[in-house]
C-alpha cells in the first residue's frame, strides 16, 4: 500500500481546519524552506488509516497466544470508564480532584492486597520501566545502608531479556545462573552466586517455562540470608493472582503489567503501565508522591529525601489505571482468582491437545503457559518453529512467542489466557495438528508461509542491515 | 562446520589466532555464526579496553537476538576490525577471516581447545 507521502497531491487539504489563532512571528531559527508534509484530503487520510488497520492483527481479530505477554481480551467497559469526563478532563496538578485521587488510592490498595505489598507507585509507564524503578529502589536501599559494594543482580537463564537489560541500565553487574533440569532455579548455583556483593535477585514466578518454582521460599531465603533483596517480575502474575502473593513468597518489591494481567490494551493499543509495589521498609525510596488521607480528604504528599525521584511526569499513565481499576471492580474478590484458575486450565487443556504430536519442553502440569520445542522435528523434517509460527497466521491465529526462552531450542511459547473459549482452543489445536500433518506430508510447503496475510515473510536481515527510516523525495 | 587446525577455541565459541607471542586476534567460530543466524550489527570494544578472560568484551546482534562476546583470553585491545561495522555479514560468510579485535599483552591462553577438541565440544553442545 502507498504511504501518506505517495498519496500526497500538491495543494490538496482538509477544509475543516479552523483559522490559525496563533500570532505569526519570524524567529531567527525559523527553517529556510517549509516542511514538506503530505497534502491530503480528510477522505484520503481516513482511508489510509483504515487500510493500515486492516493489515494489523489484534485480540479483536482472533486468538493471540503470545507467550508471556498475556494478550487477554480488553473489556470494552474499561474504555467507557476511562472516557468519563471527570477522568479525561482532569489536570494532573488539580488538587481538588478527589475522585481521581480516590481511584488511584483504591487501585493501589487492591493491587497491594493482590500482591502482598505495602505501597505502590503508578509512575512507571511500562514493564521494563517498572523493572528499572524497582532496581533503583534496591540500589538506593543498599546505598542508604552503606553497602555500595552490593552491585550484582542475579538473574536466572530463563528470565525475560529485560531483566539483565534493566540491571545493566541501573548500573548493576548481572550474574546469570543456569536453571536445573526441571526448569526451576538451581539452588546450588544460587548458593554459589550469592555473597557480600549481592544486591538482589530478579525472578519471574511462574517462570517463562510456565513452571511455578516449588522452592520459591527457599530461594528468597537464600538471597535474604546473603543480604540481598528479591525482585518479582510480574509478567506472569496472571497465573497466580488471587491465589498466592509475591509478598508471601518473600519478595521485597515487584512490578505489575496492567497491560497484561489487568486487561488494559497491550502493544499498539497501549500505552502500558508498570506500577511498582514494595514492602514498607522500601516505601520511602519509591518515586513520585504518595497519596495521603487526612479527615477523609486525599492529597499528594512528598516522599522525602530518600525517594529515587520522579521516573516520569506527574502520576503515570492515569487513564490506564482507570481501565485496570474498572477491571478490578468488574471481577472483584471472587473473579480475580478465577482468572488465574481459568488461565491455567486453558493452558493445560491446549497443551494436552498439542502434546499428542508436538514435544513439550517440560512435561507435566503447566501454569498459564507452556513451551513446545521443535528441535527434533526440525532435525527430522527441516521445519522450524518459525515455519510453524508463520503457518498459524493462515489459520487466523497470531503466532506464539518464538525462540524464547533461550534455554529451549526451536521454542514456541503458548499462552492462551483465560478469556478464550473451549471452542477457540479446540480450533487452535486443530490448526496446529493440521500443520503437523503438512509437516509430515509436504514440509517444503511450509517454508514460505503465510500465504493469506498482507505480506508474507519480510526480509528481516535486509531491514536490519539497511533500514529505511524516512521517506526520500524524488527531487 | 569448519574448525581450522591453526586456531585455538573457547567454550563460548570464539576463535583465537596467535599473531606473535604477545599478540592475538579473536573472532566468532563457524558454529557460533551458524547458531546466531544472519548478523546485522557488531558492537566492537574500544581501543585500550582491558579484556578479562571469560568476561564480556563486546556484543553482536543477529535477527534473533543480541549476544555477548566473551574474551577467550586476557589482554588489551589494540585494534578492532572496523570493516565489520558496515559489513557484519562478513562474520557469516567468512567467520575465520572476520576477526573482531586484536589483543596485546596476552595471558590466560593455556586452556583453549585445539580444533579437534572444539569440534567434539560442539558435537556435545548440539545435543
Amino acid at each position: 500500500m502507498k504511504t501518506l507521502f505517495e498519496r500526497s497531491v500538491s495543494g490538496r487539504h482538509c477544509t475543516i481546519l479552523p483559522v490559525c489563532d496563533v500570532p505569526e512571528c519570524t524567529p531567527e531559527t525559523r527553517r529556510e524552506k517549509p516542511l514538506r508534509l503530505p497534502e491530503l484530503s480528510e477522505t484520503d487520510i481516513s482511508r489510509h488509516y483504515t487500510e493500515l488497520a486492516k493489515q494489523t492483527f489484534g485480540v479483536n481479530d482472533g486468538f493471540y497466544p503470545l507467550g508471556s505477554c498475556t494478550m487477554k481480551y480488553n473489556p470494552k467497559v474499561n474504555e467507557d470508564a476511562a472516557a468519563m469526563e471527570g477522568f479525561t478532563e482532569v489536570h494532573p496538578t488539580q488538587k481538588a480532584a478527589q475522585g481521581s485521587l480516590r481511584l488511584l488510592k483504591s487501585a493501589e490498595q487492591y493491587l497491594c492486597e493482590i500482591t502482598g505489598m505495602d505501597e505502590m507507585t503508578f509512575q512507571p509507564a511500562a514493564g521494563a520501566h517498572g523493572e528499572l524503578t524497582g532496581l533503583m529502589l534496591i540500589k538506593r536501599y543498599h546505598e542508604y545502608n552503606g553497602h555500595t559494594e552490593r552491585n550484582k543482580i542475579i538473574v536466572p537463564d530463563s528470565a525475560h531479556g529485560t531483566n539483565p537489560a534493566s540491571s545493566s541500565m541501573c548500573g548493576f553487574t548481572v550474574i546469570n545462573i543456569p536453571s536445573s533440569q526441571d526448569g526451576c532455579v538451581d539452588l546450588d548455583e544460587l548458593r554459589k552466586a550469592v555473597g557480600e556483593d549481592t544486591a538482589g535477585l530478579m525472578l519471574t514466578n511462574p517462570n517463562t517455562l510456565g513452571i511455578f518454582d516449588k522452592n520459591i521460599k527457599e530461594i528468597t531465603d537464600i538471597v535474604h540470608a546473603a543480604g540481598g533483596l528479591c525482585y518479582y517480575d510480574g509478567a506472569n502474575l496472571n497465573a497466580v493472582m488471587g491465589i498466592v502473593r509475591p509478598g508471601d513468597m518473600g519478595f521485597d518489591c515487584i512490578h505489575l503489567n496492567l497491560h497484561k494481567s489487568f486487561s488494559t490494551p497491550h502493544g499498539g493499543g497501549g500505552p502500558g503501565s508498570g506500577p511498582v509495589g514494595c514492602k514498607a521498609f522500601l516505601s520511602d525510596y519509591l518515586p513520585g508522591e504518595r497519596i495521603v488521607e487526612t479527615d477523609g480528604k486525599l492529597a499528594w504528599c512528598d516522599r522525602g529525601e530518600k525517594s529515587v525521584g520522579a521516573v516520569r511526569g506527574f502520576h503515570g499513565n492515569f487513564l490506564v489505571v482507570v481501565k485496570a481499576f474498572a477491571y478490578l471492580l468488574t471481577l472483584g474478590r471472587q473473579g480475580i482468582p478465577e482468572v488465574a484458575k481459568n488461565a491455567v486450565l486453558n493452558a493445560n487443556y491446549l497443551k494436552h491437545l498439542l502434546e499428542k504430536h508436538y514435544e513439550v519442553a517440560k512435561p507435566g502440569i503447566c501454569m498459564h503457559e507452556f513451551v513446545l520445542t521443535l528441535e527434533n522435528l526440525k532435525k527430522e523434517t527441516g521445519v522450524s518453529a518459525m515455519d510453524v509460527a508463520k503457518a498459524l497466521q493462515d489459520y487466523g491465529i497470531h503466532p506464539p512467542t518464538m525462540y524464547f526462552p533461550l534455554n529451549v531450542h526451536e521454542a514456541l511459547m503458548v499462552e492462551p489466557t483465560e478469556t478464550e473459549s473451549k471452542e477457540t482452543l479446540d480450533n487452535a489445536a486443530e490448526a496446529f495438528l493440521d500443520i503437523y500433518r503438512t509437516i509430515k506430508e509436504n514440509p517444503e510447503s511450509l517454508h514460505d508461509t503465510p500465504h493469506k496475510s498482507p505480506i508474507s515473510r519480510p526480509d528481516e536481515v535486509n531491514a536490519a542491515r539497511h533500514p529505511k527510516l524516512r521517506y526520500h523525495f524524488d527531487d | 562446520m569448519k574448525t581450522p587446525n591453526e586456531l585455538k577455541y573457547s567454550k563460548t565459541h570464539e576463535w583465537v589466532r596467535f599473531i606473535s607471542e604477545t599478540e592475538a586476534e579473536v573472532g566468532l567460530t563457524d558454529y557460533a555464526q551458524d547458531a546466531l543466524g544472519d548478523l546485522v550489527f557488531v558492537n566492537l570494544p574500544e581501543i585500550d579496553t582491558t579484556a578479562a578472560k571469560e568476561e564480556t568484551i563486546c556484543d553482536v546482534e543477529s535477527v534473533k537476538a543480541v549476544s555477548d562476546v566473551y574474551a577467550p583470553l586476557s589482554g588489551t585491545v589494540y585494534e578492532v576490525n572496523e570493516e565489520l561495522l558496515d559489513a557484519p555479514e562478513l562474520i557469516n560468510t567468512d567467520p575465520y577471516g572476520a576477526w573482531l579485535f586484536r589483543l596485546n599483552e596476552i595471558s590466560d591462553a593455556d586452556d583453549l581447545m585445539d580444533a579437534d577438541a572444539y569440534a567434539a565440544f560442539c558435537e556435545t553442545e548440539a545435543h
